[in-house]
């Protein structure tokens, strides 16, 4: 079966400035796939460009089977897309926007209104139905938006970082939906900042930065790409830090961080359990007391780190320009 | 559907948006009411005590000219109000639908031939009441008011265009506000042209504005034996020349604003 969604080589340049350098992607129908990475990385662009908004300067992408540049018009009728920022309507009402949506994808009055108030109800929204949309809160404006994008029940669905700055119930509920989604069928590409949102949500996850996919593949696979796993200690005298640092040498599989706030320290181990059973030994045999123990495989943010060389959240310094170019 | 009916089905969906839009935002309509009044008001009572025409009354003059005043600068809403679709990221959602694209600019275009019907309205309405009168037949009067509101609609093609190519609504305001000014004052709006120095009088003659003033001036009877026509050829024929500038408007302007708008986004 040909993927849901296939990329070769998208290029995209702002002037000088390269937003996309070259990303190839695949994603199998049925699944989530995210892609991941901090501000300006690209991630925007190639949705962008995913839903015909933006044409690429180079290479080409198909969704659904049809090319997003030469076959726009039909591609269309087959997404949903979702964007950073609620894209709704703050005259209408929550109704008029959803059934406004529904007509210009041409499903009929009557079937527009009906698929209008069955989404209103699935994410909460029957109250303030009948409601202009300037009186919502912010979270509202975020479910009315992806409900919009589901309003065509498209085969494939693009939300741009969907979670950004929703609550945590918000959030939660916003999984459940893309879940249920994708077990219905539905293919579901998804940007994201939060690593945790990638590891729960996406059966595969491209770590995108300065425009190229740096990393593909399950999150254990990526994981898998920073060794073993971690034991995470936290003291409960900051002046056991160093003492327990220079104790824990011998089971340490790589650098060992230490954080001299939360008094925890970080250490790659390669022996699993028994590296955990004799980091504590050590540590008693130095009267170190030790207030929390765990044995964790590493987080996509080690992953990150490791790859990229800078965390996450920071945006990658020669991207950080693109953004005010446009 | 063909993709005509999809153009027209879809251009329905987004005019309705709209009304429903100015019938939410009565700031919005009420602007348009209330500005062109107490422009009549202070034009017919500040300049038309002190300005005195030969064979007619200042104030039967100047009402068309802040007719044509008051659709110039109400075709601004149009560009306003699509730079803010646009950095709302509207625009975005309604490009990523199966939607014909010319559809979101005939939507916004068409509710504003509305707010320029309310606000001729409201101006024709306050001009019977200070002095101004139709003195015409009413076929006339009608055609005068269909030409303006031909005029009104072409020219908010213009201001699309340049709404989309500037983005944000703060430049679009100040270029817009820069640019109408000179178009609606170096005309024969509140002036009589033939007394202007040299240059400015041809740029007055030859302004599209004051074709468009000539012709309702004419089809309202707001003219004066004792005033002659300027020589240009748009104010001796001002009825043909307002239908060619609106069509030449629209044939450059639909476009280029629907390419601009193919290729907008939010950021």
């Amino acid at each position: 079966m040909s993927p849901a969604i296939l990329a070769e080589g998208l290029v995209k340049k702002y002037g000088d400035v390269v937003a996309l350098d070259g990303v190839d992607l695949a994603v199998p129908e049925g699944t989530v796939f995210a892609l991941l990475g901090p501000n300006g990385a690209g991630k925007t662009t190639t949705v962008r460009i995913l839903t015909t908004l933006l044409r690429p300067d180079a290479g080409r992408a198909t969704v659904a089977g049809f090319d997003v540049v030469a076959e726009a018009d039909r591609l269309r009728a087959r997404i949903g897309a979702s964007g950073q920022y609620a894209a709704v309507d703050d005259h209408l009402t929550g109704a008029e926007n959803l059934e406004m949506v529904g007509r210009l994808y041409h499903l009929g009055v009557r079937r527009s209104k009906q698929r209008a108030r069955e989404l209103l109800e699935r994410f909460d929204l029957t109250e303030a139905a009948d409601r202009p949309v300037r009186g919502y809160s912010g979270g509202m404006r975020r479910r009315l938006d992806l409900a919009g994008a589901l309003v065509a029940d498209p085969p494939v669905l693009f939300l741009d970082e969907p979670t950004t700055g929703l609550d945590p119930r918000a959030r939660a509920s916003l999984w459940d939906v893309v879940a249920e989604l994708v077990a219905g069928g539905t293919t579901v590409l998804l940007t994201t900042q939060y690593l945790e949102e990638a590891d729960r949500l996406a059966q595969t996850i491209a770590v995108v930065d300065h425009g190229r996919v740096i990393a593909l593949g399950t999150a254990d696979e990526l994981k898998g790409q920073v060794g073993g796993d971690r034991v995470e200690l936290t003291l409960s005298r900051p002046e056991d830090v160093d003492v327990a640092r220079r104790a824990l040498a011998p089971v340490a599989a790589g650098e060992t961080r230490a954080d001299a706030a939360t008094l925890r320290l970080t250490i790659p181990v390669s022996t699993g359990t028994a590296a955990l059973t004799s980091a504590l030994g050590l540590l008693a045999a130095e009267r170190v007391a030790v207030r929390d123990a765990v044995l964790r495989r590493p987080t996509l943010d080690e992953v990150f780190l490791t790859l990229t060389g800078h965390q996450a959240g920071e945006p990658a310094k020669s991207a950080k320009s693109k953004e005010y170019s446009r | 559907m063909t993709a005509l009916q999809t153009a027209l089905a879809d251009g329905v969906t987004i005019t309705k948006r709209n009304i429903l839009k100015i019938r939410r935002a009565p700031d919005l309509l009420g602007g348009a009411i209330t500005f062109p009044i107490v422009f009549v008001l202070l034009f017919a009572y500040v300049f038309g005590s002190m300005i005195e025409l030969p064979g007619m009354s200042y104030r039967e003059y100047m009402l068309p000219g802040i007719f044509v005043q008051t659709i110039v600068m109400s075709a601004q809403i149009t560009g306003y109000t699509l730079t803010l679709d646009l950095q709302k990221g509207i625009f975005d959602r309604f490009r990523t639908l199966p939607m014909a694209p010319s559809a979101v600019l005939i939507g916004q275009t068409l509710g504003d031939v509305l707010m320029n019907v309310a606000s001729l309205v409201s101006m024709a309405l306050v001009g019977l009441v200070v002095g101004w009168r139709i003195h015409s037949a009413p076929h006339e009067a009608v055609l005068g008011f269909l030409v303006l509101l031909l005029f009104a609609y072409a020219f908010s093609w213009v201001t699309a265009t340049v709404a989309l190519s500037l983005r944000t609504p703060e430049v679009f305001n100040n270029i817009a506000t820069i640019v109408s000014m000179p178009l609606v004052f170096l005309s024969n709006a509140f002036v009589d042209s033939t007394r202007l120095p040299g240059p400015l009088q041809v740029a007055a003659e030859w302004n599209p504005v004051s074709a468009v003033i000539q012709a309702i001036r004419e089809l309202f009877g707001n003219t004066s034996a004792a005033m002659p026509v300027p020589d240009a050829w748009p104010l001796r024929h001002p009825v043909t020349a307002t239908l060619l500038w609106s069509a030449l408007l629209l044939i450059v302007f639909v476009p280029l604003a629907t390419r601009l708008y193919k290729r907008a986004v939010s950021r």
